[in-house]
Formats: structure tokens, sequence, C-alpha cells
């Protein structure tokens, strides 16, 4: 039996929400899916070849030295027949998954916010405010190019871009987020059921939800909880809530809010405090502000956790930060390297969380084995593809201690 | 069925953000984007093909020259023209979108990825 084979388009859940797909859509999909797959793993080999071969031996031979940054061996590689072919072919892939998903959406857009403004009228889930400024960070590119980023409509009041993201997510990732996209809060809520059996947090923030496929898991494994999923991008929020509604989930609300300024929220009002890779997507001045606010937010005793790839470290090697790195300028992430080349420790403790209260832990998607296999393993290099992160977290410490 | 939208034209709309430039021949990178929306289309079409073979195991009931001698009527015929305008669409994106990037003159991502560094 094939090793890494992903299961078909049509094996995802269909939740209420989710677009419709014809029989040639979802086979565009499975291409997508398939192809996607063999980009990171078979031919993305061809990358480390090409380095080690001729890229690396090159630029030696230039400057009598090895590369120092990643930035070099970018540069280098950037003029590698090899390389450019395959960047073409992963950029191409983006663009397939957007054009197909956009095709899906658009040509059944009328009963999608038709169904969407019914949910959301009868589940009061979803609470917009115009007032809030989409920052510069999420709309000086369509970020992972998607066409109109996560906030932008085609028409007012629309849900074009949360139902794009939707539908496609599953051929961007392999299939490798399980049948409704949310391994990765899957993945947090198994992390936090090991770590703290016994614990019921009452009040849980998630800062930057898009649609909340990952904050929706997270409200149906704390039922008593109240989860509340902020984004700036109503436009991702609108199809969120419906999603949520949709899917019969009642103790989640969706607010239209920056991270930068949580005041509508007193100090120490939630228990938990979730990012799900968000943190690559602001900015180096946004950042801190968002910790700064999760910190003021998060009561003594809480929890802050943010899913993210690994950030770049010495240890890491050149090449593998370089590969991580294709994302940010190759698809529209363009604060991706900066973030991952902090240290985000040091960030963390500056936004108020002391060094000895942080913790890290690797986690992986968790996904219904019967249907969907485990992502690739990290050790086959697929650098960042595999749906493997680290959790970045702290529990608050308790004032008490803080004085002490 | 949207009434408003025209979805085949807005469904190639692209994203914000210059493109890289992954060969010295522009053309080049114009080839890839068909070449391999052709690839995924032959995909799908093998896909759908297969589902004609697994109905016709299943239920035996379709003849060659039924195919031969079908003959679309006025719906389908509709249904099979926007069907082929899409399909077209999508093997043109790259043409289609480097006019749209001539009319946007988007800055280098380095600008923007040196901005958001900074502040």
């Amino acid at each position: 039996m094939a090793k890494d084979l992903p299961p078909p388009y049509t094996a995802m859940s269909r939740h209420p929400m989710m677009p419709r797909t014809s029989h040639d859509e979802a086979a565009r999909f499975n291409f997508l899916t398939h192809f996607n797959r063999y980009l990171s793993g078979p031919i993305g080999a061809g990358n480390r070849l090409a380095y080690e071969k001729r890229v690396l031996p090159a630029f030696r031979a230039e400057h009598g030295r090895d590369p120092e940054h990643r930035y070099e061996i970018r540069d280098a590689m950037n003029r590698d027949p090899w390389h450019r072919m395959w960047s073409a072919l992963k950029r191409n892939s983006m663009e397939m998954r957007q054009h197909n998903g956009r095709q899906v959406v658009l040509r059944q857009l009328d009963e999608l916010d038709a169904m969407a403004r019914q949910f959301n009228e009868h589940s009061g889930m979803l609470e917009l405010d115009p007032a809030i400024a989409q920052p510069e960070y999420q709309t000086a590119v369509d970020i992972h190019c998607q066409p109109g980023g996560y906030h932008s409509e085609e028409r007012p009041g629309d849900v074009t871009v949360g139902a794009n993201y939707d539908v496609g997510l599953f051929a961007t990732t392999g299939g490798a987020l399980g049948g409704l996209n949310d391994g990765g809060g899957q993945a947090v809520v198994g992390w936090v059921k090991a770590e703290r059996p016994d614990w019921r947090p009452r009040r849980i923030l998630d800062i930057g939800c898009t649609i909340g496929h990952n904050a929706v898991p997270i409200a149906q494994a704390f039922p008593d909880a109240e989860v509340i999923a902020i984004d700036t991008a109503a436009a991702s929020l609108r199809y969120g809530a419906a999603r949520a509604a949709a899917m019969g989930v009642t103790n989640i609300r969706f607010v239209q809010a920056s991270g930068e300024d949580l005041s509508r929220w007193a100090d120490g009002h939630f228990d938990w405090v979730q990012t799900t890779m968000f943190l690559h997507e602001l900015s180096a001045k946004a950042m801190p502000r968002i910790l700064a606010e999760a910190n003021r937010v998060l009561a003594p005793g809480g929890l802050i956790l943010h899913i993210e790839q690994p950030q770049y470290s010495d240890a890491m090697p050149l090449f593998e930060q370089f590969m991580r790195d294709w994302d940010a300028f190759n698809n529209n992430e363009p604060f991706w390297s900066a973030m991952h080349g902090q240290d985000l420790k040091a960030v963390m403790a500056e936004a108020g969380f002391p060094r000895d209260s942080q913790f890290v832990a690797g986690v992986r998607a968790v996904v219904d084995p019967a249907i969907f296999p485990p992502s690739p393993d990290a050790a086959e290099e697929d650098y960042g593809r595999a749906a493997i992160w680290n959790a970045y977290g702290a529990w608050k410490p308790l004032e008490q201690a803080e004085a002490a | 069925m949207s009434e408003e939208l025209d979805w085949v034209i807005l469904s190639g709309r692209r994203a914000k953000g210059k493109r890289p430039e992954f060969f010295d021949e522009p053309a080049l990178d114009r080839l890839y984007s068909t070449v391999f929306a052709l690839a995924a289309e032959v995909s799908a079409l093998r896909e759908r093909q297969d589902t004609i073979e697994r109905l016709l195991d299943a239920k035996g009931t379709l003849s060659r020259s039924d195919i031969e001698s079908y003959v679309p009527d006025r719906a389908a015929g509709d249904e099979r023209g926007l069907a082929t305008q899409a399909y077209i669409a999508r093997i043109m994106r790259g043409f289609q979108q480097e006019v749209e990037a001539m009319q946007a003159h988007d800055p280098p991502i380095m600008d923007i990825v040196e901005k958001l560094s900074r502040e």
C-alpha cells in the first residue's frame, strides 16, 4: 500500500456552510493535493541536491567561505535553474488552488451569502465593528496569494474569502489537517488535555481566528467555556461564525477586533489566550503589542499558547532556514522571515511572560486516522509542509508568586 | 448561480503583491502556468472517465452510439459553453494576470518585507 496517499477531496466533512464542489472541481483539488505532496516530497529533495552539488561549491569558489546567512543562500539558489523551476511549480500550484477555490465559491456565492446571513442572524454569534481598521500587515499584499487576502469583499457583506480559504485548505496542506481542516485546533486541545487533565478554563480568547477552524475544536472540547474568536477581517468572520453555527457550536462568538487593542476586555479576563499560525502574519511592531495585550487580559495562572513553525536558531542549518523562508518571498508571507528569525522567548519575556514560566512543546495535527494518514514526518525534509508545529507558551505566574 | 457577479472573470483575480519572476524569459513563466493548469485538467478528466467507467460497470447502460449521436439542447449547450469559458480562464490565468499586474505597479516584495520588519 502506498505510504503517503492522501484521501480524496470528497472524504472531507461537509458542514452545511462548506461550498459544494462539482465532480471536476473536487477532481482538480485532488490533483493539487497530490501535486503539493509531490512537490514538497520527492522533487523537493532536488533543492538540497542542487545546493550541495553546485550552488555551495560555486559560492565557496567565489567567496572563499560558506554562506553566513539564509539570504546569501537565497540569492545563490535563485540563480539555480532547478530551484527556479521548482519555485515556479510551487507558485503555480498555490495560484491554481486559489483559482479553483474561487471558481467553486463565486459560482454559488448567492446561496453561500444567503445561508451565512441566515445562520448569523439566528445564532447571534457574529459581532462586527466597521470602525476596526485593517492593519497594513494584512493589506500590503494578499497573504498566501489568496486574492483579496482575508479581508476583501467581492460585494458588501459577502463570504467569498472565508469560503475560499475553507474549501481549498485541504489541497494546500495535502489533506494533512483532517476532514474539517481543524487538525491544528485538535492538536492544541490534545496537548492541553494531556498537560492539565483537570483544567477547566472559563473564558478563552483566540486572536487572529480567520474562519475559526482552530478555535471551534477548542469550543467543542470545552463546552462550558465561552470562546471569543477575534480577527480584523469581517469577510472571514462572517463565514467563520456561520460555519460554527452550522456545525451546532454555540459557545463561541466571532468578534471583529484587533489583537493590538483588547481594551474592551478587562485585565485578567481570560483564562487562556490562543494564537494558531498567526504571529508570522504580523509585523515587528505589531507582534509585541499583541503579546503585551494578551498578557494583560490573561488571568494569573492562565495559559498563553502560540502554534507556529519552529523559530530559526543557530542550531537550525542555514539551508533549512532558507527552505522554510520560501513562502516569505514566493507566497506573500512578508513577515515570515523576520518573525522566525526572532528569539520568541525574549519577545514573550518582554511582553510580560517570565522566561521560567515559558515552555516549548512539539505538536502535530490530530486527524481521524481511519480516513487521513498521518502527515509526512519532519524527517522527510519537507521544510514546513508537514502538519507538525511548535507550541510556544507560558502559564502566567500567579500574582503571589510574582510578588515573592 | 450568482446573478450579479461574473464568476468566471472574478475567479481569476490576481493576488496583490509582485509575483516573483522565476525565469529570465517571461514566456517560460507563462508556459508553466498553462502547462500545469492543463495537467490538472487532464487529471480531472481522467477522474471523470473513471467515474463513467465505474458507473457503466455498475449499471451498464451506455453505448458508444449514444455518445456519438448526442446533441446538446439549449440549456446543455449553454452549460457546456460556460464550462469551456471557465476552462479557458483557468489555463490562461498567467497571461490574464500579467495584464492585471501591468496595471497594478506593485513594489518589490522586499520593500514590504523590510518595511514590516521595521514598523
